[in-house]
């Protein structure tokens, strides 16, 4: 790539000559491209300075609720990652892009960044649908995602790393531990009507009648339903010891307001609400008292006690203000540039394909939510968490997960 | 499915399945009343009636903000100046944009539907630029988010009841100022005849004017409400338009009392068909119930009796 | 067709405008741009399809729809089935519990494909259902509707509420349809892999083709009795009646005509972007085609492409480089579209442009006649 322009001008020199000052001009000017032809032999947006990734995510929409915390998550990792000087000596620079909450807008941005901007990295999508609809481009030009959401899994991409909990993760440990500590029996799935809640309680229903307990519902509502009283009355009729909701967006302020006002009290011994879809950045919505006393199984809570969450906390809230909260998914965007920067520092090289060799083992120490270590399928290891919603908005974290949880995007006997 | 249930449970979960269709009636007249009359009586689709709610939203957790900053005492009776606030507000809003585009449009009813999506556009860009993308939490009174158990099962909820008691209050006051006050005649004789009314000396800009601020401000209205059923955020408002819409015209758009019938009407059979079946279900059902009568009777559930 | 009637079809002014709008498409943007922008532009001439569909409509039969979304969604949707169903081999979807059948069917425990899949394991049968399916779901509602002469405002609120109806049914049976994600995933057809640069330059000319055949149809339309037909029903609709016209089947042929293209440009999307969504059958989406229809002018089919072309494009690189204020922009277009050109570019055109091209023309040929004329010039003096 790099020779062709060098020749030209040396076309009227003797062959010796013409090689003498080739190599005079290879040692001299072209010693920093070298090194970068060698850590990119594809064609990246890599110069000797900087690196270029893009950030893909809707910033406008209705999902503009949800990314903007995936946003600000890059953002800082992005930040101090060139603070600490960067990946491979080069600083990390961004092109931020909208999906604007429309699964083809995501489609189109996805491939401008991989084929006009040829982007080292992606770090975005939020939805499934989303993260659907990109998937072909990647992997037709190959680049790389870093997914953050936790999702229903049933997918195993080589061009995604999914840096949030795949469902069984999620889901398994949060039951065994409601079944295990309240001694719950009975059953009360409800949930949005999209892939993830279906999928989820799916996996929740299987995971429940393994144990011999009873499901006594399953409830789905359209995406942005604002009137949950029937589905209320339902639970009150068949009197569940766990209410496990997975409902997300606009929605969920809508079912805990109406929850809380129909005198279904959470904090009360029965029924137990078990949601793996809120974090405190739903609850700022929700509002912390109508939520009080609910128990939210996930990886990352706000609340971690450990020194890396503490450093990230203040971090975060130094950049982008003190009364930002951080939920899960906002913690796994953190993870990505990390991850992504272990894996090119590991292999030595930019290239996707060196880099998917790379990925799986990579620990990362530093995360927030404790240690993490990418699986040969392209999840993480991690530990779940269950923790009690309270009035200030912030999860108290009551049990966790002694193991990490392994990733099982395609597990046997759920499906 | 209910062999398993005693004749007392049963019956309590009937009155409160009843009481949840009345919640949910009362939800839809607050939301489709100003729509009606902007609709109804003006033949204005406005498009931007959802960001219209969302604003009295907003002036809501505005205003629970300052009362919990610097009044904390007051803090429990603020919800009842947010309402009359977020209807000035919406209402002020109204009456700018009639005078800005809608009265350019008034002969082109069409046009002012692509002209009130577009600013409804803007007002979702501008809530998100100013509150923000996330949705805010309104934090409320304690005393309206409690519940009054009658029995042991059935329990009222405070919040259902006072929606219900707004919904009155609103209902009646608009019927008294649109059937018996002299602005309500002016309006009725505007949307009948606008050239005759003008020529008796009713000022015609005005009235319209007062109309849609009206409209709007209803809306403002609605929108403090929800915050205690719903959700507050730059694109909540259009949540709620399908339905507002449907409402409106199932009920015959001209006719206050026909919104009333089929906001009662709709919000009956979907909270019973939610109760038998699946939410998505049940929603599709009920717009197909809907659209199907349509079809046959569309002027409505009730109509004027107008020459077309 | 004799010359007189060729003339009355294309008067010389619209022959230019096709001319010129086929060397913008055909010539100087294949040539200006390289297969990533172009394939961007072909998915924009995808909604064209529903614009045109909506001059014929609106502009013309007075009628508005906002569910012509549903309509390009269910030709996509007829599509994307005969690929997903031709790139959900055994082999391919060995990984599932059920290996053949499409994979979101397999994650909803469907172990064999339903029967309304069947048809489209033909294209054959996959095209003519793109163009059926759509048509008699609008010949349905339009009997439904014109027979009762609903129209106008009542029309386009329950096109409203029809496509927020399917929405949530696609969304809601997933097993079926692929739910909120879609069918995705798409990468050959009849073996032809899709997704690759030449692929991409013989749909973008394929799509090019078939939009203007819709063009050269609807010009026909307009141009036919049945176009002053629609016109005057749309000012004066009693009157047509009294005349002794059945107002609602024109009407019906008329939204069913839309249907049909706005499904062609459904197909040839998912073509050309490889997937098909429930977020095409909104209420959203479908208002946006309005706009397009709007700033292109109401009138004017060749106007429609234009806009559809110039807000989509300002929306990709707006929202490029200023994503926030993107939704001022489009706010703004559609209030300042409404209340300053409610004839769009076409009647910008008209009013300004047009006349200032006709005036140099004729200034033109004048000096030209002049330049021509000294000889009688000489004799005459």
């Amino acid at each position: 790539m790099n020779t062709p322009p060098l020749i030209k001008p040396l076309k009227r020199f003797t062959r010796r000559s013409c090689i003498h000052l080739a190599a005079i001009f290879a040692t001299s000017l072209l010693t920093p491209a070298i090194a970068g032809a060698e850590v990119n032999t594809t064609g990246l947006a890599v110069t000797d300075k900087d690196v270029t990734v893009g950030i893909l995510h809707s910033v406008t929409g209705t999902m503009a609720i949800s990314e903007t915390g995936s946003v600000q998550a890059e953002k800082l990792a992005i930040k101090q990652i060139n603070e600490m000087g960067g990946v491979l000596g080069r600083q990390i620079k961004y092109i931020q892009e909208d999906g604007a909450s429309d699964w083809p807008t995501f489609a189109e941005k996805s491939k401008k960044l991989l084929v006009n901007d040829k982007v080292a990295a992606v770090f975005g999508c939020w939805t499934s649908a989303s993260r659907k609809a990109v998937l072909p481009v990647f992997e037709q030009y190959n680049g790389m995602l870093y997914y953050p959401t936790f999702y229903e899994g049933l997918e195993q991409s080589p061009n995604v790393i999914y840096t949030g909990q795949e469902a069984t993760q999620q889901i398994i440990a949060g039951i065994d531990w409601v079944v295990k500590e309240k001694g719950a029996k009975k059953f009360f799935l409800l949930g949005s009507d999209y892939i993830w809640p279906r999928t989820s309680n799916k996996i929740a229903r299987k995971h429940i009648e393994k144990l011999g307990l009873k499901v006594v519902g399953e409830e789905y509502y359209p995406l942005g339903h604002t009137q949950f009283n029937s589905v209320i009355n339902k639970i009150k009729l068949k009197k569940p010891d766990v209410i496990y909701a997975i409902v997300v967006g606009g929605s969920n302020v809508a079912f805990y307001k109406q929850l809380k006002a129909a005198g279904i009290d959470m904090t009360k011994e029965k029924p137990v609400l078990l949601t793996i879809s809120v974090t405190e950045d739903e609850i700022r919505g929700i509002g912390g008292e109508n939520i009080d006393g609910a128990y939210a199984a996930m990886k990352y809570f706000q609340s971690l006690p450990n020194d890396n969450n503490k450093a990230f906390v203040k971090a975060f809230k130094e950049m982008w203000g003190d009364d930002i909260v951080i939920g899960d998914v906002t913690q796994a965007a953190y993870l990505g540039p990390w991850l992504w920067k272990a894996a090119v520092e590991k292999a030595g090289s930019f290239d996707i394909d060196k880099i998917r060799a790379a990925s799986p083992g990579i620990e990362l120490t530093t995360a927030p939510e404790g240690y993490v270590r990418i699986h040969e399928n392209h999840h993480l290891w991690s530990k779940t968490r269950v923790g009690l919603a309270g009035k200030d908005g912030q999860y108290k974290v009551v049990y966790e997960t002694k193991e990490l949880m392994e990733p099982d995007p395609f597990p046997k006997g759920y499906q | 499915m209910f062999s398993d249930y005693s004749t007392a449970e049963l019956l309590s979960i009937f009155a409160m399945q009843g009481f949840a269709g009345l919640i949910l009636f009362s939800v839809f007249v607050l939301m489709a009343l100003g729509l009606a009359i902007i609709f109804g009586q003006m033949g204005v689709i406005n498009m931007a009636h959802g960001e219209f709610m969302i604003l009295g939203a907003y002036v809501t957790y505005l205003i629970s903000n300052l009362f919990s900053e610097y009044m904390p005492a007051l803090f429990s009776m603020y919800f009842f100046l947010a309402m009359i606030v977020a209807f000035f507000v919406t209402g002020a809003l109204g009456a700018f944009v009639e005078w800005a585009m809608i009265r350019h449009l008034y002969k082109r009813p069409l046009d002012t539907l692509l002209a009130t999506w577009g600013l409804s556009l803007i007002l979702q860009q501008t809530y998100r630029t100013v509150f923000g993308a996330r949705e805010v939490g309104v934090s409320l009174p304690d005393w309206l988010m409690g519940s009054v158990p009658l029995t042991d099962i059935i329990e009222i909820p405070i919040n259902g009841l006072f929606v219900m008691g707004l919904t009155l209050i609103i209902s009646v006051a608009v019927y008294l100022l649109m059937y018996k006050s002299q602005f309500g005649g002016q309006v009725r004789a505007v949307v009948q005849n606008r050239p005759m009314a003008g020529a008796v000396g009713i000022n015609t800009e005005k009235t319209d004017r007062f109309t849609f601020a009206l409209g709007c401000g209803i809306a403002g209205i609605a929108g403090s409400a929800f915050t205690m059923v719903g959700s507050t955020g730059p694109t909540a408002g259009q949540l709620y338009i399908v339905d507002t819409f449907l409402v409106v015209v199932f009920g015959g758009a001209q006719s206050l009392l026909g919104t009333i019938a089929s906001a009662f009407t709709i919000s009956q059979a979907q909270s019973t068909m939610e109760f038998f079946l699946s939410g998505s279900m049940a929603k599709v059902l009920t717009l197909l119930v809907v659209v199907g009568i349509l079809m046959l009777r569309p002027q409505g559930l009730f109509a004027l009796k107008i020459r077309h | 067709m004799s010359m007189q009637n060729i003339r009355a079809f294309m008067p010389r002014q619209d022959l230019i405008a096709f001319l010129v709008l086929a060397v913008v498409i055909f010539i100087a943007m294949p040539l200006a741009m390289d297969i990533f922008r172009l394939n961007l532009v072909g998915k924009y001439l995808t909604y064209a399809f529903v614009a045109v569909g909506l001059v014929l409509c609106w502009g013309y039969g007075g009628i508005l729809s906002l569910g012509q979304g549903v309509f390009f969604g269910l030709g996509g949707y007829c599509m994307a089935m005969f690929l997903k169903l031709e790139s959900s081999t055994p082999e391919a979807t060995a990984i599932q519990s059920t290996p053949g059948i499409p994979d979101f069917m397999d994650w909803n425990q469907i172990t064999e494909i339903p029967w309304f899949w069947e048809p489209f394991h033909s294209l054959p049968l996959a095209l003519i259902a793109v163009l059926i399916v759509p048509t008699i779901f609008a010949y349905i509602i339009g009997v439904a509707m014109f027979k009762r002469r609903v129209g106008g405002v009542y029309f386009a609120i329950i096109t409203q509420a029809v496509a927020s109806i399917l929405t949530i049914l696609i969304i809601g049976q997933q097993g079926y349809t692929g739910g909120v994600n879609g069918i995705t995933d798409l990468r050959t057809l009849l073996g032809w892999d899709i997704r690759s640069d030449s692929a991409k330059y013989v749909l973008y000319f394929v799509n090019g083709i078939l939009l203007f055949a819709c063009l050269l149809f609807a010009q026909y339309v307009r141009k036919s009795k049945l176009g002053r037909i629609l016109l005057a029903m749309r000012e004066r609709e009693d009157r047509v009646r009294f005349t002794g016209y059945d107002v609602s089947n024109f009407k019906i042929f008329v939204f069913c005509l839309g249907a049909a293209f706005s499904a062609i440009g459904g197909a040839m999307f998912t073509l050309q972007v490889g997937f098909m969504s429930p977020s095409f059958v909104g209420i959203v989406p479908s208002i946006e085609m309005v706009i397009f229809c709007a700033v292109g002018g109401r009138m004017s089919i060749i106007g429609a492409v234009y806009g559809t072309l110039v807000v989509n494009w300002a929306k990709t690189s707006f929202s490029e480089s200023f994503p926030e204020l993107w939704l001022f922009a489009m706010g703004a277009l559609f209030i300042g579209v409404v209340m300053a050109f409610p004839s769009g570019l076409a009647g910008l055109y008209r009013n300004h442009v047009g006349p200032f091209i006709e005036k140099s023309y004729k200034r033109l040929r004048l000096s030209y006649e002049n330049y021509r004329k000294p000889d009688n010039l000489v004799t005459s003096d």
